[in-house]
């Protein structure tokens, strides 16, 4: 009965938190606006292609690193004393906050691979952030393809790749996708390793190349949260509102592709 | 063809390596900025210096006002956190019918993926103020709006683990207290939980750290005052939001400013690094209790 | 132990002196083999006897299961399989092998078949499709799914799925079938229907079957070889071993005395 009451407490508390937000509903073409000094007339218009250029490289990165790297755990070496160390040591990554990750970006791609505080430095850095969550999804999907497809593939004398490429990622693709979707979700919320990395709070454009600089939706927010003016907290509500919607849009399509997966996977 | 698995196979190897290459670079690049700054600020008054002021004229490089305020927060969310996550825990693991099970778990699914910068607007502009109506002398920045609203964010982690580890405990020993003539409520909480306690631990543990290195709603929220207390009203100053405080300053590469946030961060990096490998070294410990 | 040699049969399979060993664990012990080509040799035996085994030693199955390891040869051909020098890719589509629970690819039924031509890199669609397709005629399915040869293989009965196996490892024209107790999860329309395959099918492949059903061995194989705690106790044409075994143990096993 106490539980109850403080799972309702939550809850309203959650809705106290939409409510809030409703305020923001005010500004609606403000999506194409640029950032400005005065609160009327900034738009995210630059944050929001920030983080969809963010977005896009990170994917690029972290899918095919994460994905080989957890078909290397799972396929090859398994039981060594390599892999003993690799899952431990992913294990620690998980917990690292992610602003140490913005300060090894820092050093590492903005300094001395001399990118400086650009989008492909901070996809990099991201990329490094998501890495261990793509790669237990990927295991746990590969995990989940049946020992006797393996089988029978080896006794029709594929060898070990042409199984993997053939069967096992195939019947875990649904899986993967759901866990890849579910990290860039995560990375799209990001604000603390870009900061450090050198995304700027005042981008007046648009990254074109991945060496420009620039801003993504959650670091606009909290430049917009900083100020002062009333108009800014507007800005922010309807900003998040903006971030929100897309991250929940990602976790629910990520959900869907579980379930169909998940209802595929009944061998 | 053997050739061509051969060369898939060390492919494949170099992108699982990444993840070595990845501790070690961290560790490096904190380990190397620190050293240097160690250089010229000694270790003990580092850890004895009441004061940090690494960016005004008078400086003094204690890093214990950023621990203090870290920890504040830290505290106040998990003590609100604990009891609530814990709460949910056991009403749905023992209690909850099917139906409320569903409409719960995916919400919070949902606050776990809320970005944090949300969170820490919500605190500044909401959860402030409203407190500010019950308590009118606090703090426009404070940790106790930044330490409860990450308690909500954590409360979904303590309870999903609390929850996991509670439905890992075997039946056998919830019938057993039925049989016994125990209530739900008297299981659930003298039986089950108690039988959980190391995954329970685990998930305390575990949502520490997640605290410790949280950084935009302490950012947004807490201040960016340093302070050496333990008064959850005034404006503090976390490690994280110091760092990002220095990067969006404009603080010049190598100098000794700059250091500080590697020497913050390698801080940081230690608390964290020895409460995750507490809560495996646990976990490992006790799972084969039940296996 | 040999089986006496018959005229004008060249040996197929040979296994000498064969022990294996699980870790610490004798699986076999000092098993030896010939096996005729174009015949159906039969291994029955109670649970746990090594008889799967020593099937899956022919095509190197057990290379993947921890702690294995063997003395002894095996030949096929003449040819040692287990020479470091020899692809174990090759061996495979020269010995095919059917499993006890059908396990067919989550794939169409056309995809399934040719998966063994994919794998080799063939690439001729006109090609792949008349091998599918003969395939399919010779397991006696064609007829039932030439309508849709895209739809699922799972969404096929147990005995259909079997005979999909079946066909996926008949596409790749083996000499050589394994099949590790076939119709031991199917019902019995379908494993009479598996049973007549066999029967078609041996005048082309050299078959060895495990089997837990010994009216199936009688049936269906020209030879038997029993298996009791990892040691073949005895072998001979099926005919003999089912009427006058030499062996107490054999006819106790026979005749239902254990199981």
């Amino acid at each position: 009965m106490v539980c109850t009451l403080m799972g309702l407490l939550l809850l309203a508390v959650f809705i106290g938190n939409i409510i809030v937000e409703g305020i923001g509903r005010i500004d609606w073409d403000f999506m194409t606006n640029l950032p400005s000094r005065r609160p009327s007339k900034a738009g995210i218009y630059t944050a929001m292609m920030g983080s969809v250029w963010i977005l896009f490289l990170t994917a690029l990165i972290s899918f095919p690193l994460g994905v080989a790297s957890a078909i290397y755990l799972e396929e090859y070496g398994t039981k060594s004393r390599l892999n003993n160390i690799l899952e431990i040591n992913i294990s620690n990554l998980a917990g690292v906050p992610s602003i140490i990750y913005g300060l090894l970006g820092l050093e590492v791609f903005v300094r001395i691979f001399g990118l400086g505080g650009s989008v492909l430095a901070g996809a990099m850095t991201l990329s490094l952030l998501i890495l261990p969550i793509i790669i237990v999804a990927t295991r746990e999907a590969i995990k989940a393809v049946p020992k006797s497809i393996k089988e029978a593939s080896f006794a029709m004398g594929a060898t070990k790749w042409q199984t993997i490429w053939n069967q096992i990622l195939p019947s875990s693709f649904g899986g993967i996708l759901t866990g890849v979707i579910l990290a860039l979700s995560r990375a799209v919320g990001e604000a603390a390793p870009l900061i450090v990395v050198g995304a700027l709070a005042y981008v007046p454009f648009a990254p074109s190349t991945p060496f420009d600089e620039f801003t993504v939706m959650p670091i606009q927010i909290f430049n917009w949260v900083s100020r002062p003016q009333h108009g800014f907290s507007i800005n922010a509500s309807a900003a998040i509102i903006v971030l929100l919607t897309i991250t929940f849009l990602m976790n629910g399509v990520a959900v869907f592709f579980r379930n169909k997966w998940q209802k595929k996977v009944k061998w | 063809m053997k050739i061509r698995e051969k060369i898939i196979e060390a492919l494949l190897k170099v992108s699982a390596l990444v993840t070595v290459l990845t501790t070690l670079g961290i560790i490096l690049v904190l380990s190397v900025q620190s050293f240097s700054f160690f250089q010229e600020v000694s270790i003990l008054d580092f850890v004895t210096d009441t004061e940090w002021t690494p960016l005004f004229a008078q400086k003094h490089f204690g890093i214990m006002p950023l621990l203090s305020g870290t920890l504040i927060v830290t505290f106040i969310a998990i003590g609100f956190a604990l009891p609530v996550g814990l709460s949910i825990a056991v009403y749905l693991n023992e209690f909850a019918p099917k139906k409320f099970k569903n409409i719960i778990k995916p919400i919070l699914e949902l606050l776990a993926a809320v970005p944090t910068v949300v969170y820490g607007f919500f605190a500044l502009t909401v959860v402030t103020p409203f407190l500010q109506t019950i308590y009118p002398d606090l703090g426009g920045f404070n940790a106790l709006s930044a330490g409860l609203v990450m308690g909500i964010m954590i409360i979904p982690f303590i309870s999903s683990l609390s929850e996991d580890a509670l439905s890992a405990v075997p039946k056998s020993l919830r019938e057993a207290s039925y049989g016994m003539g125990s209530t739900r409520f008297q299981t659930a909480f003298k039986v089950t939980v108690p039988a959980a306690s190391s995954g329970i631990v685990v998930s305390v543990i575990l949502a520490i750290s997640r605290a410790i290195g949280e950084t935009m709603i302490v950012a947004i929220a807490a201040g960016q005052q340093p302070r050496l207390t333990l008064d959850p009203t005034v404006p503090i100053e976390t490690i994280t939001a110091y760092i990002v405080q220095v990067s969006l300053g404009d603080v010049p590469h190598g100098s000794l400013e700059y250091k500080t946030i590697f020497a913050a961060g390698i801080t940081l990096f230690i608390f964290t690094f020895i409460l995750n490998n507490i809560s495996f070294y646990i976990k490992k410990k006790y799972q084969e209790k039940y296996e | 132990m040999e089986v006496s040699q018959e005229n004008n049969k060249k040996i197929k399979l040979q296994a000498s002196n064969i022990d294996v060993f699980y870790s610490h664990f004798k699986a076999l012990k000092n098993i030896n083999l010939s096996m005729y080509e174009n015949s159906v040799t039969a291994f029955i035996g109670p649970s746990g006897c090594g008889k799967s085994t020593f099937l899956r030693l022919f095509n190197r199955m057990n290379d993947y299961v921890d702690g294995f390891s063997m003395n002894g040869d095996i030949l096929i051909d003449g040819k040692n399989i287990y020479d470091n020098k020899l692809i174990i890719e090759d061996l495979r589509k020269e010995i095919g092998m059917v499993f006890q629970k059908p396990n067919p690819f989550p794939k169409s039924i056309f995809d399934n078949i040719a998966y063994g031509l994919k794998i080799q890199g063939i690439k001729d669609k006109a090609f792949i499709e008349e091998r599918v397709i003969t395939s399919l005629k010779q397991v006696a399915l064609f007829d039932e799914v030439k309508d849709d040869l895209n739809k699922s293989a799972l969404a096929l009965s147990g005995g259909q799925q079997q005979r999909v196996c079946i066909a996926r490892t008949l596409a790749v024209e083996p000499s050589v079938i394994l099949m590790d107790e076939p119709t031991s999860a199917l019902d019995p329309i379908a494993t009479a229907k598996i049973e007549e395959l066999v029967y078609d099918l041996k005048e082309n492949y050299t078959i060895v079957m495990v089997t837990h059903n010994m009216q199936q061995a009688s049936r269906v194989s020209d030879y038997t070889a029993f298996f009791y705690m990892g040691e073949m106790i005895e072998v001979g044409k099926t005919k003999n071993i089912f009427t006058k075994p030499e062996h107490e143990r054999t006819e106790n096993y026979i005749t239902g005395r254990f199981g």
